[in-house]
C-alpha cells in the first residue's frame, strides 16, 4: 500500500484506469437495463397524455422561438458595441450530453462518473453543468468516462461573485458539506452587503469556469475570523443526487 | 480454505464495490454511503484465512479506490487491518452466533472507515470532514451490523448448494459386529 501511495499521480492514475476497466462491462449493463426500462415505460404513456404534452411543447417552442428572436437582436447589438469597443468577440458554448454512470463510494468526496471519456474528446477540467447552474469540473480522464469533482469538494473550488453586490469570493467545502451535500461555503470580504437569496454566479477568474453560470443562492452568512472576512452558506442550484445527464462545456 | 468459497466471495466484493457506486438509491435515502465490504470481510477472515483477507482487501480495496476519488490503495490497508485482527483472535469469537456477528460487524463498519481517513490525512489528502461525518460512521456502522450475519446466512447456503455435504461419521465397525445365530 505504501509503495502504491508513494508511486506518481500519472502512474496511480493509469493503474486507476486499468482498474475501473474492470467495471466497464457492468456499467454497460446497467446502462442498458436503465435505457431499456425507460423505453417500457415510455411505451406505456397513454396517447391523450402525449397529446397533451405535444400541444404545451407547440405552445413552448414558439414562445421560445420569439425569444431566441429578441435575443439574437440583442446579440448582434452587444456584437458591434463590443466591436466599437475593442473588446474580444464571445462566441457561443459547445456543449455536449452526458449521462451520469455512477458516484463515489467514499462518503468524504463528492464526485461522479459521466459517459463522456478521453476517446470522445474530454480533457482536463472541462466545466460540467445543467440547464439550473454548475455542477463541477472534470478532474480524472478514462477511455470511456469521467471522473466530476461536484462543486463543494475539497478539489474543486470556484471563483465566483454575487450578482447582486458584484463581491468577488471563492467557493468551496463547508462543515455542513459533509452532512448535506446541496449546500457550499462562500468566503467574501468583510465589507460584503450580503441578503439572503442573492444570487453566486462564476466570475470567470481562474480559468477553469466561464463567466456567468448560476452557482446557487445565499442561505445566510457570518462574520468569521474576528470580523476578517464572510462565510456565506449557498444553496446550490443543482441538486447532484438527482443527476442524471448533465452537459460538458467543450473548449 | 474453500477456494470456491473464496472466488464466490472475491465475486461479491467485486459487485458490491459496482452496486455502492451504481446504485445509489439506499444512501441517498439515509444521506450516507453504506459499506459493505467491511461486513464481507468479518465473514472472510473467519472463513477463509490469511489469503482470504488478503485477496479480499486487494480486490475490494482496489476496486472502491479506482472508482472513488480515493488515492490508489487506501482501502486495502483498511480492509487488511480489519480482517487480521479479527483473525488473529478467530479461536475466541463465536462465529455461530448471531449476536457475535451483528457486534462483530459494527466494530468492523465503524474501524474501517476510521483507518481509511486517517491514511488519508496521513497521505497530505484533504477529505471531506465534518460534523455530518459522525452520522455517517453511525450509518456505516449500523450498516455493518446489520449485513454480516446477512452475508453468513447467505454464505452458509452457498456453501450448501456448491459443496458435497459432509456425511458423519458412523460408529459401525465390522470387527466389532455381534454375529447372532449358530455358523
Amino acid at each position: 500500500m505504501i509503495v502504491l501511495l508513494a508511486l506518481p499521480g500519472k502512474t496511480t492514475g493509469q493503474f486507476k484506469l486499468a482498474l475501473s476497466t474492470l467495471f466497464l462491462p457492468l456499467f454497460g449493463l446497467a446502462g442498458a437495463v436503465h435505457d431499456a426500462s425507460e423505453r417500457a415505460s415510455k411505451s406505456l404513456i397513454p396517447r391523450q397524455t402525449l397529446v397533451t404534452q405535444l400541444d404545451q411543447l407547440r405552445r413552448e417552442n414558439q414562445v421560445l422561438r420569439l425569444q431566441l428572436t429578441q435575443s439574437e437582436e440583442a446579440r448582434r447589438e452587444n456584437d458591434q458595441l463590443r466591436q466599437q469597443l475593442g473588446f474580444q468577440k464571445q462566441s457561443a458554448w459547445k456543449l455536449r450530453a452526458s449521462r451520469v454512470i455512477g458516484r463515489d463510494s467514499a462518503n468524504w468526496w463528492r464526485t461522479l462518473k459521466i459517459d463522456f471519456g478521453r476517446q470522445d474528446g474530454a480533457q482536463l477540467f472541462m466545466p460540467v453543468l445543467t440547464a439550473d447552474g454548475l455542477v463541477g469540473r472534470i478532474s480524472e480522464l478514462g477511455m470511456n468516462y469521467s471522473q466530476v469533482a461536484l462543486v463543494g469538494d475539497p478539489n474543486c473550488r470556484v471563483a465566483a461573485f454575487v450578482l447582486e453586490t458584484r463581491e468577488n469570493g471563492v467557493v468551496g467545502p463547508s462543515s455542513s458539506s459533509a452532512m448535506d451535500h446541496t449546500f457550499v461555503e462562500l468566503i467574501l470580504p468583510k465589507s460584503s452587503d450580503l441578503k439572503v437569496g442573492h444570487r453566486v454566479i462564476t466570475s470567470g477568474q481562474g480559468g477553469v469556469f466561464p463567466k456567468g453560470i448560476l452557482v446557487g443562492e445565499i442561505l445566510d452568512f457570518r462574520n468569521v475570523s474576528y470580523g476578517l472576512y464572510q462565510e456565506a452558506r449557498v444553496k446550490l442550484a443543482v441538486n447532484a443526487n438527482r443527476l442524471d445527464e448533465v452537459f460538458v462545456k467543450l473548449p | 480454505m474453500n477456494w470456491l468459497n473464496l472466488t464466490v466471495i472475491l465475486i461479491t466484493g467485486w459487485l458490491i464495490v459496482f452496486c455502492q457506486s451504481a446504485l445509489p438509491v439506499l444512501s441517498q435515502l439515509v444521506g450516507a454511503q453504506i459499506d459493505l465490504l467491511p461486513a464481507l470481510m468479518v465473514y472472510a477472515s473467519l472463513a477463509c484465512g490469511v489469503p482470504g483477507v488478503l485477496f479480499l482487501a486487494c480486490v475490494g480495496g482496489l476496486g472502491f479506490d479506482a472508482l472513488s476519488a480515493n488515492p490508489l490503495g487506501v482501502s486495502v490497508a483498511s480492509l487488511f487491518v480489519v480482517g487480521m485482527v479479527i483473525h488473529w483472535r478467530r479461536e475466541l469469537i463465536l462465529r455461530e452466533e448471531r449476536y457475535a456477528q451483528h457486534v462483530l460487524g459494527a466494530m468492523a463498519g465503524a474501524t474501517a472507515p476510521l483507518i481509511t481517513l486517517f491514511t488519508l490525512f496521513c497521505a497530505g489528502e484533504s477529505p471531506l470532514v465534518g460534523w455530518g461525518t459522525l452520522w455517517q460512521f453511525a450509518v456505516m456502522t449500523g450498516s455493518g451490523a446489520i449485513i454480516t450475519p446477512i452475508f453468513f446466512h447467505l454464505f452458509a447456503w452457498f456453501d450448501r448448494l456448491l459443496n458435497h455435504p459432509v456425511l458423519p461419521e458412523t460408529s459401525f465397525r465390522a470387527d466389532r459386529e455381534i454375529k447372532r445365530g449358530r455358523q
